[in-house]
């Protein structure tokens, strides 16, 4: 039986032979941690706390902003320092609550359900997992309660849990699954019941066959299936996952749930598990710290806030060396020009490149050569959407389905030319959110 | 802490990039179309020689002149004018005039390249657009076909052959020099039919190469083996050149069949003339080719078909550039029918049946 896959997509060097096998181990809490109030997509959560306030470990710090949102805890205990925006990683700064250590390790009254949340109702484990404020920790924050919430007319038949891990580098979800499969699997039973799926799917790229086995060995007395999926990138894009294991294609413009299917990061799972049994919001994560610029690459876990710095530290980076430092994986994650900005509840790895890894040359003509195309998970034309944006009106660049795309980098991964077709598309959707603002 | 006395690049993801270059891939292909070049030096000397050398010259310094006027940045090194210069010396024959050469690789280079606004804006095929210029500014030397030199007679302990003017088939002896001409046994097809060529059907010559023409038609095998190895370096892709090709064999297996006498058969069509350097060298050039895969498929019949059509019954003996030619002026319109469906459209209709 062929492994499960997708049309097009590319295979780019993995790089993960460097940190897959090393076990993870926490790294020491800074002396001062930086939260910001933004870990998630959507509403900024509201600081409920000032300078001067003493405050503990778990305690929530910000509350969310919307439904649409999430709150903020601290992850060590002590004073805050202040309320101020503070570099975040996505180049801009972003408000954050800056807490002095006091290394007491005081832990805020957590009420988990315990073994009852099997006896629990669906809300009970859904506001539980709301008030922890998880997100999804692939990488693209998006607030899980919501994720569990569909409407009624969107019943969801198959949880897929996403331990693909597809970019380049990244060895976090690896190691969580060969470390801490049980927690994931008891995460998925808590969520497969809060949306009434029957179906559980663990994906997993066959390039950890050990993985594999310690995912079916943790489901073997579950109704859960282990599918190694071809190793192939963006494998772990959701809707490349669900069209690998199912052959359900999510329509254009729509969600997972519009083919019955949720997809939850294995480290979501696991958080959840933390979240709805010890009632412990997500105060820490696995952050792959690595590249050739870093002399121990690592799998750590990290204290949310702590600055990316202490990290590459640990691991023996070495800053001069390095050309780029990339905060996620080499496909989809944000250069940084600094070491300040903090580990968040989405970050999933910390690379760094060493100055001959990284291009610098010029762009030459499109020469039509097509290989965007096959690269292209969406089926898209990058070129022709790459054209539109840097000439075309708003309209024109939405008929290119623009939207579409989901900025996975395969396009410019294999482009000869090296065009920043990414970077140019990112304009186009720009210039098309403007104008359907200004519209509405 | 907190400040890096290093330079960190900021940029827009993607961060990695598999390695491959624009220019890779044209010397590459360059690369790969020596071997062809190569055995006709042998079979034709120095008349071979000069002209491949003199025409990628000359679209190395039209290239360079056409960018330095436009004021753009002289990308020589990137070599797609060498490629375009091997290409069209390959479809020239041995011994023409060095000056021809200069006037072909002028209006590959910048008639229909330059004009357009250089690589990969222009429509039509450059070095086929500087071969059927010189093939209709210049009829009586771009038919003036050599016969394969001496040198050629002990190779693989085959006779070099060649055609009389009767059509009949004759062994050149080792007495005989590089002066002697003679009709390409597609010009032999056209004039005298298919019993003039019968000889050669099933011959190796014809095959190996050891057969007069353009530099780049006389060997089939080393075209054929070098577009294999494109193939297999993914460089391009089976869609253009086996739909060409097999489109080739189909016409003449029919045609033979219909009419033995008047019409070759398909080993002849397609290891004579050009089929083997444009299905595996020209047609799929990117730039004048379709981009996806059913396009690619409708453009090879085309190329296909209508080199068949002007063999059999046009004016000309040949008929591959101008096939290339007509079907590169196809390419946007089949490119607009042919998109593939993007993701979650395909299935689309069925899931939501499926949902019922």
């Amino acid at each position: 039986m062929s492994t499960a896959t997708f049309d097009g997509g590319i295979h780019p060097r993995y790089n993960k032979d460097r940190s897959s096998a090393e076990k993870i181990r926490p790294l020491p809490a800074p002396a001062q941690v930086v939260i910001p109030l933004s870990q998630h997509i959507g509403a900024p959560a509201k600081a409920c706390v000032k300078k001067g306030d003493d405050v503990l470990m778990g305690q929530t710090i910000g509350e969310p902003g919307g439904f649409v949102s999430c709150p903020v805890h601290s992850s060590v205990s002590g004073t805050v320092l202040s309320v101020e925006p503070r570099p975040g990683a996505m180049g801009s700064p972003v408000e954050s609550v800056v807490i002095e250590n006091d290394y007491a390790e005081r832990l805020a009254p957590m009420e988990g359900l315990g073994e009852d949340w099997k006896s629990a109702t669906v809300d009970q484990i859904k506001a539980a997992i709301s008030s922890a404020g998880i997100v999804g920790m692939g990488g693209a924050t998006f607030p899980t309660h919501v994720k569990l919430s569909p409407p009624s007319d969107k019943p969801i038949d198959t949880l897929i849990l996403n331990g693909a891990e597809c970019e380049p580098y990244l060895t976090a979800d690896h190691r969580l699954m060969l470390e801490h499969s049980d927690r994931i699997v008891t995460g998925m039973k808590i969520a497969a019941m809060a949306l009434g799926a029957s179906r559980l799917i663990v994906a997993v790229e066959e390039n950890k066959p050990d993985a594999v086995e310690a995912m079916r060995k943790a489901t073997v007395s579950e109704s859960a299936d282990v599918v190694p999926l071809a190793v192939k990138y963006p494998q772990g894009a959701e809707k490349q996952t669900i069209d690998a294991c199912l052959r359900r294609q999510v329509p254009s413009g729509g969600l997972p749930m519009d083919v019955g299917v949720v997809v939850l990061n294995v480290g979501t799972a696991a958080a959840i598990a933390a979240a709805v049994i010890e009632g412990r919001p997500p105060l820490e994560r696995v952050v792959t710290v690595t590249g050739a610029a870093v002399s121990k690459p690592s799998n750590l876990l990290v204290r949310v806030g702590t600055p990316i710095g202490a990290a590459i530290e640990e691991c023996e980076g070495d800053l001069a060396r390095t050309g780029k430092l990339i905060m996620g994986g080499p496909m989809m994650g944000f250069s940084q020009f600094s070491v300040e900005p903090p580990v968040t509840k989405g970050t999933s790895g910390i690379l760094l490149l060493e100055h001959k890894e990284i291009n610098l040359r010029e762009p030459d003509p499109c020469i039509r050569c097509g290989r965007c195309l096959r690269a292209c998970p969406m089926k898209l034309v990058p070129t022709e959407i790459a054209a539109a944006a840097l000439k075309g009106t708003p309209d024109q660049i939405s008929a290119a389905d623009v939207m579409d795309c989901v900025e996975c980098g395969s396009c410019a991964h294999e482009c000869p030319s090296r065009i920043p077709l990414v970077q140019q598309i990112r304009l186009g959707k720009a210039a098309v959110n403007a104008a359907r603002q200004g519209k509405g | 802490m907190g400040q890096t006395e290093n330079k960190l690049y900021v940029s827009s993801s993607p961060h990695a990039h598999g390695g491959i270059s624009s220019s890779r891939i044209m010397w590459t292909v360059s690369a790969v179309l020596l071997p062809a070049a190569g055995w006709s030096v042998y079979l034709f000397g120095l008349s071979a020689l000069m002209v491949i050398l003199s025409t990628v010259a000359f679209c190395a310094v039209f290239e360079a002149i056409s960018q330095l006027m436009a004021k753009k940045p002289v990308s020589i090194r990137d070599g797609s004018a060498v490629l375009t210069g091997l290409i069209l010396a390959l479809t020239l024959p041995p011994g023409l005039p060095i000056w021809i050469c200069g006037v072909g690789a002028f209006v590959a280079i910048i008639v229909a390249k330059a004009v357009f606004g250089g690589l990969g804006q222009n429509p039509f095929n450059p070095a086929m657009t500087g071969r059927v210029f010189l093939l209709i500014a210049f009829p009586g030397p771009l038919t003036r076909w050599l016969v394969p030199s001496g040198t050629g007679e002990t190779l693989f302990n085959h006779p070099v052959t060649a055609y009389d003017a009767s059509g009949s088939l004759v062994e050149l002896g080792a007495n005989n020099i590089d002066a002697v001409t003679a009709a390409t046994p597609l010009g032999l097809l056209a004039e005298n039919g298919a019993h003039a060529v019968a000889a050669l059907e099933n011959s190796t010559e014809i095959f190996i190469g050891q057969i007069n023409g353009s530099l780049g038609e006389t060997s089939g095998l080393l075209i054929l083996l070098g577009g294999v190895f494109l193939l297999a370096r993914r460089i391009i892709s089976w869609h253009i050149p086996i739909s060409f090709l097999g489109s080739v064999a189909l016409f003449a297996a029919i045609t033979n069949m219909i009419d033995p006498d008047h019409f070759a058969g398909i080993t002849f069509h397609l290891f004579t003339g050009g089929v083997m350097i444009g299905a595996w060298f020209m047609a799929t050039d990117y730039v004048t080719s379709p981009m996806f895969p059913g396009g690619k498929i409708a453009f090879g019949i085309g190329c296909g078909v209508l080199t068949m059509v002007i063999r059999l019954w046009a004016g000309y003996p040949e008929g591959v550039s101008f096939a290339v030619l007509l079907m590169n002026a196809t390419v946007p319109i089949i490119d607009r029918y042919t998109r593939p469906k993007k993701f979650g459209w395909k299935r689309m209709a069925a899931a939501a049946k499926g949902g019922e």
